[in-house]
């Protein structure tokens, strides 16, 4: 169909190589290394997806029916570390990857290799975590937060360790390319405050990554020492503080969890004005409330330690810092349902999505306040009540973000469209059923059920079972998203239009469709009013 | 009132608590206006079959999570009804297939000042209310009664450390899962969860074959440790948790007002069968727990046989809740009728 301006006079070698080795394994281009991030993520999806099965099943009614506690808790462990490693954040990098290029006009990422080289330590560090399901001793069963002692009881600690560090550094490198890129390669005309919101909120991400990996790294190594070497950082009887453990993974930990929610708010930002018709309200302030959660977000870590026995001036200094991140969320929240307001809606996927995000994630935002207010937290803390919460941030929020992305990006990426009908059916599936696994948690969290125990008293039987049969139906309803990719990438007639959707603008859409190897080798002429903020004055 | 001249040498200090901020009036006025004059019924302290929402507890302090928790679903569901319900309005309202037109704003700073400005009001009302609440809790002087929690992989520990000024010599048990939920909960058992009853009470996995047993009306401290890995002692009807770490001791504090039997379980990942270290707190008339004292007491300093179990003439009624140690049917009955339920 049409060709790009910028694709005309370039020889074959610039097609993509026809060898499937030389393209995937040893690919320096952001696309593929996207596409190749994508399918990891998606992979990681449904191995972490079938472990949170295997707790649902366990915890489907009281009693112990199918697994030992102990497998349980590497379970719990596992699904935990596979989620947020392997699923969340290698899709975000993956979309990072894709659409950073094309959105800011530049050929590729800045250093290719170094791309290539964070994407393939992914997979071997994912194979040494999930080899120690099966090594005598089983996999770690401390909970993703390892706290110490627990974790230092653990055979498996070695592998695991060594997987975070693989991850870290595979992170580290992404976040430095992604700066590097964003900073060095934009397009002239592509002034930072022209830049679509989804590439601010991954180069204000990527500076939160390289500021913890290191910690998180720091952290676990030192538990290696405790455990091999003889040092005593986490061990009383040795001069040590088991609590510092806490401190510094939650220093890493708090800041990761925005790690895992900023880029989301980059796409719902991209998406609501595209399907709203209408440029996305106060831009300024949507930027600079991602900025100023990415600050707060380096001085709250210890809301997660309400219970360890804080000092009190601490905990009051923690729950005000934490009460605080409410103001630039809620901006961001108003924000949206203003760019809406007034707009031209359609109400394809992607938008379905994007407005499932909205409500759902709010209510996970609603429910992180109530956690924050202390007292209250006595309660809450380590139930099922934060289990509810830190899932409607992660699965309505970040999961579902990463599939309104997918299904507005998708025909960019393939050339073809996806099934609506079926992206519908997704859709509709994934809202009902996300929230009859969810939503009953927090009753049972209120009710007094602690997180990570495998069996329970049977006064928490009837919302245990509604919660298992919703996630069952939800992780079911995954199987219709593979489906549906499937489809577009390789059945799908439909061919799609360079600019996929009516509303969309900036500079992604602007590219023929599939988006061919090679994209902007010359810098694009940019006109203000292709872009979705050129024209800011607010 | 004299306090902690406590005999467990190897405490340090969990952490520096600044003193009341003469916050308390106002917390015990709040309390009293939400609590009312009299307290739950006790039952409904411990978890209940369709139970959507946080007890209200049993001690003085209980209400303050209780109030906060209620204060801030209430603030929340207002955001929510006006937020979710703009954008409703929006999705309806602004439908391109009934002809609406994209306008082309994207800027409004009066709207914008006020929807940051509001937020920080709430947030400033609410953060003033918990941290009355924090400082009641943080000021664990002036009690009149203190217990050594201990958490091992997986049961309880319990030495009363001091009773009314007066040190305790030698009462100490080890308070761990119950024998009918422990074989109910094996893996293939085949055996009920619904069968495990105390009365009308399910207690399966929240029953402990010895109870901590303390009295109502007073201001019982706890000094919370463990002796392995890190654990967390949670009772919701006191309405609090606090970890019990390893080389490093806690303080909290409870004031039970209404007799009866509490149930909680440990709230840290504490390895394989953290879901099978359950608590029971028994809370006694001060004349009965008087009396349970002095037998432990007695029964502390016969030789260090089996955990002291007095011959109780009467058969206790729903014999495992009740502690064994049962001082009279009336302690009995006094534990047990709370368990009732409708």
């Amino acid at each position: 169909m049409a060709h790009a301006a910028t694709h005309d006079h370039h020889d074959a070698h610039h097609g993509a190589p026809s060898n499937f080795f030389t393209r995937w394994f040893m690919s320096t281009n952001h696309k593929d290394i996207g596409t190749l991030y994508l399918i990891f993520s998606l992979t990681a999806f449904f191995i972490g997806g079938s472990f949170a099965m295997v707790i649902r099943a366990e915890l489907f009614k009281p009693g112990m029916q199918l697994v030992q506690p102990y497998f349980f808790n590497e379970m719990t462990t596992m699904h935990a570390l596979v989620m947020i490693f392997g699923a969340i954040m290698p899709a975000f990098v993956g979309l990072g990857n894709w659409m950073i290029p094309l959105m800011i006009g530049a050929p590729d990422m800045a250093l290719p290799r170094m791309n290539n080289l964070s994407f393939w330590i992914l997979p071997f560090a994912f194979v040494l975590l999930l080899s120690t399901l099966f090594l005598p001793g089983g996999a770690p069963a401390g909970g993703w937060t390892m706290y110490p002692p627990l974790s230092l009881q653990s055979g498996s600690l070695a592998y695991a360790v060594f997987a975070i560090h693989l991850m870290g550094i595979s992170s580290i490198m992404g976040a430095i390319n992604i700066i590097a890129t964003i900073l060095n390669m934009r397009a002239p005309g592509m002034d930072l405050l022209k830049m679509p919101v989804f590439v601010w909120s991954w180069l204000i991400t990527a500076f939160l990554l390289i500021a913890v990996m290191p910690v998180l790294a720091g952290a676990v190594t030192m538990l290696l020492t405790d455990k091999y070497f003889g040092t005593s950082f986490f061990n009383a009887a040795g001069g040590g503080d088991p609590v510092l453990y806490q401190h510094i993974f939650w220093f890493f930990g708090h800041p990761e969890v925005y790690i895992m929610i900023l880029p989301a708010f980059g796409i719902i930002s991209e998406i609501v004005p595209t399907f709203s018709r209408k440029p996305i309200f106060g831009y300024k302030a949507m930027v600079f409330a991602i900025a100023a959660i990415a600050f707060l977000s380096f001085i709250v870590w210890a809301h997660h330690m309400f219970a360890v026995g804080l000092p009190l001036g601490a905990e009051i200094f923690f729950m005000y810092a934490t009460m605080l991140i409410s103001v630039p969320t809620g901006i961001k929240v108003f924000n949206w349902v203003s760019t809406m307001w007034g707009g031209s809606l359609t109400f394809e996927t992607p938008m379905l999505f994007a407005i499932a995000f909205i409500i759902l994630f709010t209510i996970g935002g609603f429910s992180g306040l109530m956690l924050a207010l202390v007292p209250a937290d006595f309660q809450y803390h380590d139930t099922y009540f934060v289990v509810a919460h830190f899932h409607y941030v992660l699965v309505t929020g970040a999961a579902f973000a990463i599939m309104a992305a997918t299904y507005y990006w998708l025909p960019k990426w393939t050339g073809q469209m996806y099934s609506e009908f079926w992206g519908k059916v997704h859709f509709w599936c994934s809202v009902i059923f996300v929230n009859v696994l969810f939503f009953p948690q927090h009753f049972l969290g209120l009710a007094g059920m602690p997180r990570r125990i495998p069996d329970y008293n049977v006064a928490f039987a009837d919302f245990n079972m509604i919660s298992s049969i919703g996630g069952f139906l939800f992780g079911a309803s995954q199987l219709i998203f593979a489906g549906v990719v499937i489809h577009c990438a390789f059945f799908s007639k439909k061919k799609a239009a360079d600019r996929v959707w009516e509303g969309a603008r900036g500079l992604e859409w602007t590219v023929p469709s599939p988006a061919p190897h090679h994209t902007f080798e010359l810098p694009p002429v940019i006109h203000d009013d292709e872009l979705a903020h050129g024209h800011v004055e607010d | 009132m004299q306090v902690a001249t406590t005999k467990v040498q190897d405490m340090t200090s969990g952490g520096i608590r600044i003193k009341a901020l003469g916050t308390r009036a106002w917390a015990a006025a709040v309390g009293a206006l939400w609590a009312g004059s009299a307290w739950v019924n006790p039952a409904w302290a411990n978890p209940q079959p369709g139970q959507l929402n946080m007890t209200k507890g049993v001690t003085e302090w209980s209400h303050e999570p209780y109030f906060l928790n209620n204060v801030a679903l209430g603030v929340c569901t207002v955001i929510g009804v006006l937020v979710f319900g703009a954008m409703f309005v929006a999705m309806f309202r602004f439908r391109k297939s009934r002809g609406a037109v994209a306008e082309k704003w994207s800027h409004n700073t009066m709207l914008e000042v006020v929807w940051t400005t509001i937020p920080v009001i709430i947030l400033i009302v609410l953060a003033w209310m918990s941290t009355g609440g924090l400082v009641s809790f943080a000021d664990t002087t002036g009690s009149q009664m203190t217990v050594k929690v201990t958490g091992y992989q997986w049961k309880w520990r319990y030495d009363y450390v001091n009773y009314q000024g007066k040190a305790i010599d030698g009462v100490g048990f080890v308070s761990k899962l119950d024998e009918q939920s422990n074989d109910t909960r094996q893996l293939g058992s085949e055996l009920d969860p619904d069968a495990v009853k105390v009365g009308d009470e399910n207690t399966y996995l929240l029953n402990v074959d010895k109870p901590l047993v303390v009295p109502v009306d007073t201001k019982i401290r706890f000094v919370i440790t463990a002796g392995d890995v890190i654990h967390s002692w949670w009772v919701p009807a006191l309405g609090w948790k606090i970890d019990a770490i390893p080389g490093m001791v806690n303080a909290a504090w409870t004031n039970i007002k209404v007799p009866g039997t509490y149930r909680g379980q440990c709230a840290e990942l504490c390895g394989q069968d953290h879901g099978f270290m359950p608590i029971v707190v028994k809370a006694l008339p001060k004349a009965e727990f008087a009396q349970w004292l002095a037998q432990q007491e007695a029964a502390g300093k016969a030789p260090p046989a089996t955990p002291a179990t007095p011959a109780s003439p009467t058969p206790a009624p729903a014999s495992t809740a009740a502690a064994p140690a049962s001082a009279s049917t009336t302690a009995a009955a006094a534990a047990t009728t709370p368990g009732k339920q409708g």
